[in-house]
């Protein structure tokens, strides 16, 4: 069976386009093939990946799955997201490398402590386990961490990590059993609005055209509609990362550091996967989809890294890499149909945290557009809200 | 003995999983890296990448005038967390006027 190629056979029209081969695409169009019924009420679907499955966002982050949120509506959404990864390696077929071994948040300074008060408190109203630990006990969880470099911490037994990669080609593999059509190294230069729906015209020169399609490009999604005149203020953003070389197990949960944005975990492969927030240079636009790797963030990072965990140290870098983020600007997500086109549906914005709400977003997305079925994310998300000036940001926990 | 072949030695990736790729329509070298993690280990490829290219010129696969590695990821070998600590002055006692500041300005006199 295909995982996707170039040369997929496409048909003159689809019910559902989704462009972008992503976990949001490919999740989408798995929850929609499997919720579908059978016969001729079944919808045909399609996924266009202008590159290779795994190639953007989704291939390239670090792969933590959190209930630690700052506003409920998220730490909700990510109880339902960990909570169904549990059974996913089952209903995927597919070694997902999930591994709970929670995330310990530290912070030393008075506004991050008072943060992590807040959430832990929020948390237990909510129900997901997080509760606050003392330096020393801190320093239980991870006995490698400097107790002096923490004043304060939560930890949530239940967040995990998973390994990227098979994780979205679980995805695919299940959604092309289901009869979804995956073309990939095919991307859509042009969106015409026609009577009906969408035609894409392709860069193969083929057209395909779609009652429905859906934008699941994260960072690229404003690329895909501006020649219909629309512009959502989502922008990329690029974001660095790094692994070292593999050890045996020595560290259980993902730490992040709430005073520098500093995150580290160990991978089930073994390696150190950390990033950490750099602060912007003046007059540096870094909204050009450019996905370069900088010495700085070595040097920043390992600054930080090395004075919470000393033992890192002598610890080797093996490669760094960058991907986008999808940064809107009041943090949340822009799903449901575009303002004026409600046969466009955005599925994007997510602002670096769209890997781990995928389980959950993709099957409430799917039950929306197959049953018209409510959620209350959908409402908040609604891209309608774009043409107001943005709201406040509920969201301070975006890390890295 | 066994008579698995490995391609890649650091993440034990062998040709039956190269194949097995390879019948999923994975045949290009980005691909292949991200469906088996070929290349990923300490030695970043340096081992692995041209027996994967001669395979996959050998099947038609790729062209071997056109065909390329996968993206090479800095640092081009190995280096300590420790090391690369020492180009930044330490700023966690501080940690949040210093790290929203210029890091190319001047450092201040202690």
């Amino acid at each position: 069976m295909s995982l996707g190629s170039p040369s997929s056979p496409l048909p003159e029209a689809v019910d559902i386009a989704v462009v972008g081969g992503g976990v949001m695409g490919l999740g989408l169009a798995y929850h929609l093939a499997k919720l579908a019924k059978r016969g001729a009420d079944k919808p045909s679907i399609a996924v266009i990946e202008g590159s290779y499955l795994v190639s953007g966002a989704s291939g390239r982050n670090g792969g933590g799955l959190r209930m630690q949120w700052a506003d409920a509506g998220n730490v909700a959404l990510m109880m339902e997201s960990i909570d169904l990864c549990r059974g996913l390696a089952q209903e995927l077929g597919i070694n997902l490398w999930f591994r709970q071994g929670g995330y310990l948040f530290i912070a030393r300074s008075e506004a991050a402590s008072e943060r992590l008060y807040r959430n832990a408190e929020l948390h237990r109203e909510v129900g997901a386990p997080t509760r606050l630990l003392s330096p020393a006990e801190a320093q239980a969880v991870v006995p490698h961490l400097d107790p002096s470099m923490v004043e304060v911490a939560t930890f949530n037994p239940d967040d995990g990590v998973v390994f990227p990669w098979p994780f979205v080609w679980g995805y695919a593999a299940q959604a092309i059993r289901r009869g979804v059509l995956v073309r990939t190294h095919t991307r859509v230069d042009k969106l015409e609005a026609t009577g009906e729906g969408y035609t894409l015209r392709l860069s193969t020169g083929e057209r395909l055209r779609a009652a429905r399609v859906v934008n699941a490009t994260g960072a690229w999604s404003n690329e895909l509609h501006r020649e219909l005149g629309i512009s959502l203020p989502n922008r990329p953003h690029r974001h660095e990362i790094l692994s070292s070389e593999p050890l045996r197990p020595f560290l259980d949960p993902l730490v992040v550091d709430l005073d520098s944005g500093l995150y580290f975990s160990q991978s089930t492969r073994g390696e150190l996967v950390t990033g950490i927030s750099l602060p912007e240079l003046a007059g540096y636009d870094d909204e050009s989809l450019s996905m370069h790797s900088s010495l700085r963030f070595l040097s920043v990072l390992s600054a930080r890294l090395t004075a919470l965990m000393p033992i890192t140290r002598s610890l080797k870098i093996l490669r760094q890499w960058s991907g986008l983020y999808d940064v809107s600007p009041d943090g949340d997500a822009y799903v449901g149909s575009t303002p004026g086109h409600p046969n466009l549906v955005q599925l994007c914005g997510f602002t670096g945290h769209g890997f781990m709400m995928a389980p959950a977003v993709t099957r409430l997305v799917a039950r929306w557009l197959l049953h018209g079925e409510s959620h209350p994310m959908l409402s908040r998300w609604d891209p309608i809200r774009s043409q107001h000036p943005p709201g406040r940001r509920r969201e301070d926990m975006i890390i890295g | 003995m066994t008579d698995r072949v490995f391609l890649c030695r650091c993440e034990d990736v062998t040709l039956s999983e190269i194949d097995h790729a390879i019948a999923k329509d994975l045949t290009s070298v980005e691909e292949i890296k991200r469906y088996t993690g070929l290349g990923t280990g300490p030695c970043q490829g340096r081992e692995c990448i041209g027996p994967l290219a001669c395979l996959l010129i050998r099947r038609g696969l790729a062209d071997p005038t056109t065909i390329q590695p996968f993206t090479a990821r800095p640092p081009t070998e190995p280096v300590t967390f420790g090391a690369l600590a020492g180009t930044q002055p330490p700023f966690f006692a501080d940690a949040a006027v210093r790290t929203d500041r210029d890091p190319t300005a001047e450092e201040p006199d202690p």
